[in-house]
């Protein structure tokens, strides 16, 4: 793909770097790996089998092109501007996360390794992975902080159903970094036949490139589809932001169209001055898990623990590229807390008749606030990233309902 | 002549490796250098070691809900340097505990407590503009590792600003668990001291007195650190006597081995 010279869309640099942010921060065991991996993927690009094999199977088997709804009801009620939602939430496993894991897969195919293994916080990464695992037949080991195992039983059944062995990590706080930790020190000792399919756009590069280039998907679909029902390009843009993966998704195809404002939506959790997931407002910048961005952390650089009501954002970092995109102010990064989320939550349900993961229910949450300070002939595209029903006991506790 | 040097120049060196601010650090050091360390290394705890195996991560998460600090580390090192002036001391561990504050002030604090190298293990030579130079112009030797998966194309590279010794990570994998087979470790060996004037040292998975001996009869240098670590998480901070004890075995088994062999 060619871009103008000043484009927003050609990073990263030939070493992985958005700015200050992304880079290869790696054991050197990893590094030829990470080398190796960057070859294949450059191929992969070059080959027009490699994309055909990718649209085949977003087409016929995720369900792709995902609808871009026109939420009418949502609209009335707030009064403003007109809120399209593209609805990730239908796609196969009920989220952005499997057009992602299509894409890995098939280069875990083409650079012949045999074992598939995969991180995982609320076990949404890890059922998309799972899932193409068992459609190319490869094995696949799935790494899941110990705390997560417990509090989300129905995605280990799941991926246990899709033949996945889950590992429950023990290691610090047990949750995602945790696990993410975990597959690190799995995938050093097992470099040779295993490949690691990241569930978002962190890691070191080439990870961030390759997964925002298969959920740029996302965006290129909105594109289209907005043109065709309004004739012209919305006026804004807004998604939920943990690693950053369905937003980048959303906006990268985006990013050199000026008129188009482009909002993230970080998790407040108990608010920002309480215990939060918000990685731009409340953190700064430092080196975890092979890249640099914002992460949350202590003065000596200690990572801290993130929190939020939704487990998809419950990540103490963020992508290096929103990092960058924060940094030069392209896009604009709200936070948005646990209570909030809950009422967008539910408002969704019974307005549209559509109930969105707690994740999305961030970004209609910033849509709620921001719509009704536009005019009604503005257009803006939320993100609906996945479906809710993973989340519902999660929902009803925050609600003092007994299931 | 460096204080690597000197550790490097007579026998084989021992290099021992533990967790600071677990146990009893001062009095483990000073159990180390009397039980015959030629080189220490001191592991700054990090919330997230991930490429350690379940020992130092025990290890480093017990150090920090003691509260253990950036600005205690380097106090255990100044310490250090004056009860014992002529032990080399690596500090090693992640990269960002060591960037957060600027690679220039963590090269500037190393130096004022006489550091004599650092091991960032996240730190690739790709990426060693975020703390290579500071080091360099500080007078500290950034120890580089070179692994199992360390091709011909890219040894130049890895060896490229490395100082103080090279560091073989015998196994592609954490810290602790598996041992590399002696044969490929001498293969390695040879060929990295075709491609370097440094000494080098070989690690991980070295437990015991016998493996250290038998890699000794080849390298500069031999590393433990989890055996170590094993010691001080059973004995808490009355560790020192059995680590000295520990230490002496392995270097008895280090320091002689080439003569032996000869």
């Amino acid at each position: 793909m060619t871009h103008a010279p000043n484009s927003l869309r050609t990073g990263p640099d030939e070493r992985g770097h958005f700015g200050q942010f992304g880079g290869r921060y790696v054991a050197e065991t990893l590094m030829p790996l990470i080398l190796d991996l960057e070859r294949h993927y450059r191929a992969a690009q070059a080959d027009p089998a490699f994309k055909a094999e990718f649209d085949y199977l977003l087409k016929h088997y995720v369900g792709r092109p995902s609808p871009l709804w026109f939420a009418e009801r949502l609209t009335a009620n707030l009064g403003g501007a007109k809120i399209y939602l593209k609805r990730e939430d239908l796609n196969h496993t009920g989220a952005h996360k499997i057009n992602n894991c299509i894409g890995q897969i098939l280069l875990a195919k083409r650079m012949g390794k045999t074992k598939i293994i995969a991180e995982t916080g609320a076990g949404q990464h890890g059922v998309a992975t799972a899932t193409v695992a068992a459609l190319f037949g490869l094995p696949c080991t799935i790494f899941m902080g110990a705390v997560d195992v417990a509090r989300q039983q129905p995605n280990v059944f799941r991926m246990k159903l899709l033949g996945a062995e889950v590992v429950a990590v023990e290691s610090g706080a047990k949750t995602l970094k945790d696990a993410m930790n975990e597959a690190l020190r799995h995938w050093v000792a097992n470099v040779h036949d295993t490949f690691y399919i990241i569930g978002t756009v962190a890691g070191p590069h080439p990870y961030p490139e390759l997964v925002r280039d298969f959920q740029s998907v996302i965006g290129n679909e909105a594109r289209e589809q907005i043109l065709e029902a309004e004739g012209r390009l919305p006026d804004m843009l807004i998604a939920p932001v943990g690693g950053g993966s369905n937003a980048i998704g959303l906006f990268h195809p985006f990013l050199d169209d000026p008129e188009v404002e482009i909002v993230g939506v970080e998790a407040a959790g108990e608010g920002l001055d309480g215990k939060h997931a918000a990685s731009l407002a409340g953190g700064r910048p430092g080196i975890l898990h092979g890249n640099k961005t914002y992460l949350l952390q202590d003065e000596d650089g200690q990572i801290t623990e993130a929190h939020s009501i939704s487990a998809g954002l419950d990540y103490p970092g963020i992508g290096p590229e929103h990092s960058w995109l924060h940094e030069i102010g392209r896009v604009r990064y709200e936070p948005v807390t646990d209570a909030e989320a809950l009422a967008s939550f539910q408002k969704l349900t019974k307005l549209e008749g559509i109930i969105p993961a707690l994740e999305s229910a961030h970004a209609i949450a910033a849509a709620e606030r921001i719509a009704p300070t536009m005019g009604k002939d503005k257009v803006m595209i939320v993100n609906c990233s996945g479906r809710g029903d993973k989340d519902i006991f999660t929902v009803a506790d925050a609600l003092g309902v007994k299931l | 002549m460096t204080r690597f040097a000197s550790a490097f120049s007579k026998s084989p060196a021992l290099v021992t490796f533990i967790t600071a601010g677990d146990g009893d650090t001062a009095a483990n050091l000073d159990a180390l250098v009397a039980g015959g360390a030629d080189v220490i290394e001191l592991g700054m705890p990090f919330t997230d070691p991930m490429a350690d195996g379940p020992a130092i991560q025990a290890a480093n998460l017990r150090s920090l809900a003691k509260g253990t600090t950036t600005a205690d580390i380097f106090a255990i090192a100044a310490a250090f340097r004056v009860r014992h002036p002529d032990t080399p001391l690596v500090l090693m561990g992640y990269a960002n505990p060591m960037t957060i504050r600027g690679a220039d002030w963590f090269a500037a604090e190393c130096a004022k407590a006489g550091v004599d190298g650092v091991i960032c293990v996240d730190i690739p030579s790709e990426e060693d503009a975020e703390l290579g130079p500071a080091l360099r112009a500080a007078g500290v030797d950034l120890i580089r590792l070179a692994t199992p998966t360390t091709d011909a194309a890219r040894l130049p590279d890895v060896l490229n600003g490395a100082g103080g010794f090279l560091y073989y990570v015998s196994v592609a994998g954490i810290t602790g668990l598996q041992q590399a087979a002696q044969a490929s470790i001498e293969d390695a060996v040879a060929r990295l001291k075709a491609a370097t004037d440094l000494p080098v040292a070989v690690g991980f998975g070295v437990r015991t007195p016998e493996q250290a001996g038998r890699i000794a009869k080849v390298a500069d240098g031999v590393v433990v650190g989890s055996a170590f670590i094993d010691i001080i998480a059973q004995h808490g901070d009355a560790a020192a006597p059995h680590v000295e004890a520990f230490t002496r075995t392995l270097a008895d088994a280090i320091h002689g081995a080439k003569e032996i062999a000869a």
